[in-house]
């Protein structure tokens, strides 16, 4: 078996235990097999108004099964991890491939795309693993002390949580991929909610997230980045219905590429279910955007060593000067559209695999976000979207939506109970400007863009 | 699986080799420090999902989870861990962490003793579950699905089919001495068709159905050919659909699923804990009007079968039938045990969770408005111009202002009292505190969802069911993009 390490243990995750479990489902006749191991632990602490609030800790291991006979496959999931109960467990999923339809698509990567050496990306914090419960109640009562205290207005909450956890992933095949790392997460966010004199109430919500302890945001700044987020939507109204342009903060302009990502994903596009069938090499954005999906990125939130098939992660434009570069795609994927898989391949331990970007970003511009709002004469800063009205099929769009109204340049009053409409094609390709503010606050980040008209319907 | 439905708490105590003694001695290590209450959350969960893509029932899936919670209330204060090796070790590892919540100092309470199991509604005693139906015959249902769709106009390109089938087997212990278990069947098949024609583009369609039903269900009033010929006909009307208007106007909503209305505009806002802490835009406002008074709508965990129901809550309360709001009067909330105790009010069957990993929460069930008197035509008769949505995707709702979202995926216009053009997809907007007071009209149709609905709150999923009559609402927001 040739095994790829990355220079750290799998800890409590053992080895062998993937090597039993794959010699067994050959041994009760699997042509091919593959095994994730999985195990995580996290604590959450959260305070609401000064006082603690809960504190979860949780401890999970599981296994993930996928055989395939001939053509045939199954997958299965199971936390019972004594071998009398893999057993039954694997002989079970064996059987349950026995009556899937043999797919002509179907099976392990060809192994020799399998990397040979995985590098350190830096997931894992050296010196801090979970933080304990009395210093993650800390954090989070300072980072809601700091929202709670930065104006009079804000007079209520939601409270603020502080979360540490790890995880560790082991993967192997039948056709010799062995493969392991660890990693860690910290999150810390506050949801304040400020109250105008007439009653009406608005939250506000900011968050930090880091693979590294000493990367987060300072606690006492994410309280007040919060509250001002609460304060600015206070006093909101409903606008008349209108066209005009729409610029999408940061956190707002990344559910967008996300929805790109999502559309450019393999399996949507063999199903015919995507806007983006049909579009490999063709503009599909305005010419400033460029889209990176980039796995391997130092201590990145979306960084692993290799995806959930094996194969290792990259770095390589989605969309470049708004030409579609890539599909993202996993192996099954890959074969039904005759192109070469991408190292997207996403992996629960139930699931056969999926796809999903790593970290996705779209490249800075050199606007500032000033800048960006200062040249709209009259239009709409997004703020928050909330719905699901987005037709991944059509690309048809229409969420409810809230921000701040902009007059000659300037940000001049909130308002809200509105919704945007249009259509992703023409979304992307009517990018007018894109802006310099990108920050790594998730694994999917985008930064400020101007979109040249939105109808925006609201009285 | 558990042979012994009628006595579920058996169960876990003999596949676990625990027994009471022990569960009380957990308990007593919970409250060791000063609190006010502590239980245990018994889960195990069996699911298998089987899935059609381009004419092959190429998927199959099989999940087996099992794990225990343990929470720890003190005050407004709730310390949960959990884990997923069920030994009495790692119970008592469990208990030690939730309690962490509780102040050191205070008097242990007396000890735990475990009483007689709890009563709990009947409203799913099945003869066998669809997962006792062999994987072919399931199989062979997608196959015919696929066909059946396929032979239904040339203009359908791609079926999706797939079918999910659940057995839930859960027991709650708790300090007071109550035990309670019950074993949940739960089942959805779903159905999404892509149709293609030249000049007109790709459009989708998806309907499906379900609940703590039999196989045979299915296949009553011929139901699966039901789901095939919606999702059809919704993805073949769609490729006609110009755009839709954008701006407020008068709209119709058609029975059964557009309840999702209900759901966000009203359900979520009157979750218990959103009230307590004084966050939803509902909070202080039992006995005001906040609807018309042709509007009645209600909470209900006790309707047999639906997938939306339940025998005990996941703290062991027997589900009930809530007035949320009755002839435009609010007039309750959605209870769990912690949020009910904190406000001086009775449980009421409400406390749900998703898994053994999560901490119960104030949760909706099968949320519905009863029906009025008007006929749907004359409803559609009254309307000049306006919107008639029939079915929907998702919806959301920010509980704080009260502005909530639910996406139209077949929708109609309405021109001189006359359905119309069939208009594509748009996001409806309103805000949840008047938008029942534009009601207008309220059917004599009541209709409950097939069995689809599935709530996110805080990163917990739950099943639930809503429902509504033909409603006409006098003025919301539709997001299209046609002025």
């Amino acid at each position: 078996m040739k095994r790829a390490a990355n220079g750290r243990s799998s800890g409590g995750l053992d080895p062998a235990l993937a090597e039993w479990a794959l010699a067994r489902a050959r041994a009760e006749g699997a042509s091919a097999a593959e095994v994730l191991l999985v195990s995580a632990e996290s604590l959450s602490a959260g305070v609401r108004m000064g006082e603690v609030e809960k504190l979860k800790s949780s401890r999970e291991r599981r296994l993930g099964l996928r055989v395939f006979v001939g053509q045939s496959s199954a997958t299965a999931a199971t936390a019972e991890l004594e071998q009398t109960s893999l057993d039954d467990f694997i002989r079970n999923t064996i059987a349950m491939a026995r009556l899937t339809a043999p797919d002509p698509w179907s099976g392990l990567p060809d192994p020799t795309l399998h990397p040979a050496t995985l590098p350190d990306l830096d997931l894992r914090d050296s010196a801090h693993a979970i933080i304990a419960a009395e210093q993650a109640l800390q954090i989070a009562r300072e980072c809601e002390r700091a929202a709670l205290g930065s104006d009079p207005r804000i007079r209520n909450s939601e409270g603020a949580e502080f979360s540490s956890g790890v995880y560790e992933i082991l993967f192997a095949n039948s056709s010799g991929f062995s493969g392991s790392y660890a990693a860690g997460n910290f999150h810390l966010g506050a949801a304040p909610i400020a109250q105008a004199d007439d009653g009406a109430m608005q939250l506000g919500h900011w968050s930090t997230s880091a693979r590294h302890f000493a990367k987060l945001e300072d606690a006492a700044a994410v309280g007040k980045v919060a509250a001002a987020r609460a304060l600015r939507r206070l006093g909101a109204r409903k606008i008349k219905t209108t066209r005009a342009p729409v610029v999408f903060d940061p956190d707002m302009a990344a559910s967008l590429i996300r929805s790109l990502a999502g559309a450019a994903s393999g399996p949507a596009l063999y199903k015919r279910a995507s806007f983006l069938v049909d579009r490999l090499d063709t503009q599909v954005a305005a010419s400033a955007v460029t889209i990176i999906d980039d796995g391997r990125m130092l201590a990145g939130l979306g960084s692993k060593p290799f995806d959930g098939e094996g194969l290792a992660t990259n770095r390589k434009p989605l969309v470049e000067r708004g030409i579609l570069k890539t599909y993202l795609l996993d192996c099954y994927s890959a074969r039904k559209l005759n192109l070469a898989p991408t190292g997207n391949a996403s992996r629960g331990t139930a699931d056969s695999p999926g796809v999903s970007p790593t970290n996705l970003y779209l490249e800075p511009g050199s606007y500032t976000p000033e800048q960006v709002i200062g040249s709209v004469a009259r239009g709409l800063y997004v703020t928050e979207l909330i719905g699901f009205g987005i037709n991944a099929v059509t690309g048809d769009y229409s969420r409810g939506a809230s921000g701040i109204w902009i007059e000659n340049g300037e940000l001049a009053y909130p308002v809200q109970e509105i919704t945007i409409a249009g259509n992703l094609k023409d979304m992307f390709l009517g990018i007018e400007m894109v802006a310099n503010d990108l920050r790594w606050r998730s694994s999917v980040v985008a930064p400020t863009l101007k979109l040249s008209e939105m109808m925006i319907a609201g009285e | 699986m558990a042979n012994e439905p009628a006595q579920p708490e058996k169960f876990f105590l003999n596949r676990f080799g625990m027994t009471e003694g022990s569960l009380e001695r957990v308990l007593g290590n919970a409250l060791e420090r000063k609190a006010d209450y502590a239980d245990l959350y018994f889960e195990y969960r069996n699911a298998e999902a089987l899935a059609l893509e381009e004419s092959m029932v190429n998927h199959t899936s099989k999940s087996i989870s099992q794990g225990v919670g343990v929470r720890v209330c003190a005050d407004d204060r709730t310390g949960y861990a959990y884990t997923d090796e069920v030994t009495v070790d790692r119970l008592q590892i469990a208990a030690e962490a939730a309690r962490a919540i509780a102040d050191e100092r205070g008097a242990a309470l007396a000890p735990v003793r475990v009483g007689a199991p709890l009563p709990r509604h009947r409203l799913y005693e099945l003869d066998s579950t669809p997962l006792d139906i062999p994987l072919e015959e399931r199989a062979r249902l997608l196959t015919q699905i696929d066909e059946t769709a396929r032979a239904l106009d040339p203009r359908i390109r791609n079926v999706m089919a797939s079918f999910a089938a659940e057995q839930r087997v859960i027991m709650i212990v708790t300090s007071d001495g109550r035990i309670a278990a019950d074993v949940q069947p739960l089942c959805r098949l779903s159905v999404t068709v892509i149709a293609e024609e030249a000049g007109k583009g790709r459009q989708v369609g998806s309907f499906g159905g379900g609940g703590r039903v039999e196989w045979k269900y299915l296949f009553e009033q011929d139901r699966w050919r039901d789901y095939v010929h919606k999702a059809a006909s919704q993805a073949l009307i769609n490729l006609d659909a110009v755009d839709a208007p954008a701006g407020e106007m008068v709209v119709v909503l058609g029975p059964g699923w557009p309840g999702i209305l209900l759901h966000e505009a009203i359900g979520h806002g009157l979750e218990g804990d959103f009230n307590r802490k004084g966050v939803s835009a509902f909070a202080n406002r039992i006995g005001q009007q906040v609807a018309s008074p042709l509007c009645t709508v209600v909470d209900d965990g006790t309707l047999p079968n639906r997938r939306g129901s339940l025998n005990v809550d996941d703290e062991g309360t027997p589900t009930s039938r809530t007035t949320l709001i009755e002839k435009g009067i609010l007039c309750g909330y959605l209870q769990d045990r912690l949020n009910a105790r904190l406000m001086g009010m009775a449980p009421t069957g409400n406390g749900r969770r998703e898994s053994f990993a999560h901490a119960p929460m104030p949760r909706m069930t099968n949320t519905f408005m009863l029906p009025g008197e008007a006929t749907p035509d004359d409803i559609i008769r009254s309307v000049d111009r306006g919107l008639y949505a029939v079915s929907f995707g998702g919806g959301q709702v920010d509980i704080t202002n009260g502005k909530f979202v639910f996406s139209a995926s077949e929708a109609y216009l309405i021109e001189g009292g006359r359905i119309t053009r069939p208009v594509k997809g748009a996001t409806l907007i309103g805000n949840g505190p008047d938008v029942l007071t534009r009601v207008s009209m309220v059917g004599n149709d009541l209709a409950l969802d097939s069995g689809i609905g599935t709530c996110g709150k805080d990163g917990q999923s739950v099943p639930v069911g809503v429902g509504l009559p033909t409603i006409r609402i006098d003025g919301i927001t539709v997001g299209g993009t046609h002025a």
